[in-house]
């Protein structure tokens, strides 16, 4: 089930795999932005295990849980990060208002997240922003879950997507955020958000692979 | 390029640590947020508080205007990235006085979220909140899109009305209008000599090739309307002033208030060469200027170049204007 161990699990991992990608990101992001991603990332997510720890997570149901993440990131992290993820954590609890979900349902919480991210950033597919991983991320849950793919598949479908994503973010000119300042200085270079973004959707992956074993 | 650095990661706490003991006449820290500087007098009740806030690295702004008939609290960010939404509610509790709160920032994608964001948490705690986003950098975007283009120095002049209007008592509505129509007669263009260096990353992450100017650059460095070849300061001055007046409502009784900033690396003396052929120009306009600054109130961390902001003058904003004011960037008394 896609519920309150389900989220720890996630958000621990994330931290870990977001520490290990600092400075990866924080370069990708020198290189169009103010190169900071990295930091702001891994500094939200580790801000987010240790807010759950504190407020005993495991005892809170699974909308709760992203309400407090969402409430770590609105205090650690500023820049256009903070608010898009809190956004995205506070509209992915909203899918999780009734409880848990299958987590042959995945795509309704990457639904939910990516909409909740693109109405705060008033952004698009096409953009070069988070969304060009989020989005294609939920819609290849949703195809692969359609088509009867087993929990683990539907989550690695969902990543490839991302990660093509987040590829295909290189030949995108910025329209949002502050890279849109640099315009087509912007072209070539792959987007950090997506970057970040498809590492996210790879940790639901191999926690789907790990359960599946 | 040689640097006074501890720690490149902790130069945003650092910076505030020693402006707040360098200024604790008029300032101190938020109990609970250190990134967030209030006014010693903040919270005054009935009156109106005035929030702003944004990335460090700009210094003296944000926080430098943090003082008395000014800005009431100021959230700080990191190196040139919108501050949590978190500080700016906190700053929002801090200025607060019952009588609502105006949040006057400028418009940059990640503080519009923060501010949105926290306006609507303060809101939630009974804090009645307005806010005005300024837009006075000329060259960010067209005239036709005015909605799209970043504020810059010019906040300085708004938070300035703002506040004043605050201190005779004004009401949030009486608030937020006179420091919209302060904004909305601010225009402000930049011209970079040479990009800033985030301390982390090490490098500039732009460019400006020896020999050339950055027409129109931003406060971090965003592109410019074009590069030139670099001129004489008197034309530079002249160019400017065009670009600045071309776009500016005209002011009634031909005054203007003006404002001329380095970007943080550029010689005092520089500005003050720039500044006699901008006086030249605008003079030669018939224009009569009132309220003249020239120094480094609003910088890009090593960025060298300066901005240039006039602002149309009526008599409300003369008068609002010369309120007394006392903060750390600027002591401003009525003139004899």
């Amino acid at each position: 089930m896609i519920d309150t161990a389900y989220l720890i699990a996630f958000f621990r991992l994330a931290a870990e795999r977001l520490e290990d990608a600092r400075v990866h990101l924080c370069t990708l992001d020198g290189q169009v932005g103010d190169g900071d991603h990295g930091t702001s990332m891994a500094n939200g997510f580790l801000a987010v295990t240790l807010r759950l720890r504190m407020v005993n997570a495991a005892d809170l149901p699974p909308d709760a849980v992203l309400r407090e993440a969402a409430q770590a990131f609105l205090a650690e992290v500023g820049a256009s990060v903070g608010p898009l993820y809190a956004s995205g954590f506070l509209s992915a609890a909203r899918a999780l208002a009734e409880g848990p979900l299958p987590r042959r349902d995945l795509h309704r919480l990457l639904e939910a997240l990516a909409e909740g991210i693109a109405q705060r950033g008033r952004a698009m597919p096409g953009d070069k922003t988070m969304l060009d991983a989020w989005i294609p991320a939920a819609q290849a849950a949703a195809r692969a879950a359609q088509t009867g793919k087993d929990e683990p598949a539907i989550a690695e479908a969902a990543s490839i997507a991302a990660s093509r994503g987040m590829e295909a973010t290189a030949t995108m000119i910025a329209a949002r955020g502050r890279a849109a300042r640099l315009a087509d200085r912007t072209l070539g270079h792959v987007d950090p958000g997506a970057a970040s973004a498809a590492l996210l959707v790879r940790v639901l992956a191999d926690l789907a692979q790990d359960d599946a074993r | 390029m040689q640097r006074f650095l501890n720690n490149p990661d902790d130069i945003v706490d650092e910076t505030v640590a020693g402006f707040v003991r360098a200024h604790g006449d008029l300032v101190r820290l938020d109990q609970g947020n250190r990134r967030v500087v209030v006014a010693r007098n903040a919270g005054q009740p009935g009156r109106v508080g005035i929030v702003t806030g944004g990335g460090a690295g700009h210094e003296p702004a944000f926080m430098g205007y943090a003082g008395r008939n000014m800005v009431d609290a100021v959230a700080v960010g990191e190196l040139f990235s919108s501050p949590t939404a978190k500080s700016f509610l906190d700053a929002i509790r801090a200025a607060d006085g019952g009588a609502g709160v105006a949040v006057l920032y400028g418009n940059y994608a990640g503080d519009n979220m923060n501010v949105r964001m926290a306006a609507k948490m303060a809101e939630a705690e009974g804090i009645e909140v307005a806010t005005v986003v300024a837009n006075d950098d000329v060259c960010s975007a067209g005239p036709d899109e005015r909605e799209r283009r970043r504020g810059v120095a010019g906040e300085i002049f708004m938070w300035k009305i703002g506040a004043a209007r605050a201190a005779r008592g004004g009401t949030l509505a009486e608030v937020i209008a006179s420091a919209q129509k302060a904004i909305d007669n601010c225009r402000s263009v930049g011209v970079g000599l040479a990009p800033c260096t985030l301390p982390a990353v090490g490098h500039p992450n732009f460019q400006i090739e020896p020999g050339t100017m950055e027409l129109g650059i931003g406060h971090h460095g965003e592109p410019g309307m074009r590069v030139a070849p670099l001129g004489r300061a008197a034309d530079i001055a002249t160019e400017m002033t065009g670009l600045v007046l071309d776009d500016l409502p005209s002011p009634e009784g031909g005054r203007v208030a003006v404002l001329v900033s380095g970007l943080g690396a550029t010689a005092m003396n520089e500005l003050y060469v720039l500044y006699d052929s901008i006086a030249t120009a605008i003079e030669a306009r018939g224009l009569r200027i009132g309220r003249t600054l020239v120094g480094n109130y609003f910088t890009s961390l090593d960025m060298v170049g300066a901005t240039l902001t006039v602002m149309a003058l009526d008599d409300e904003l003369s008068e609002l204007l010369e309120t007394d004011c006392a903060c750390p960037a600027l002591l401003h008394q009525r003139r004899a």
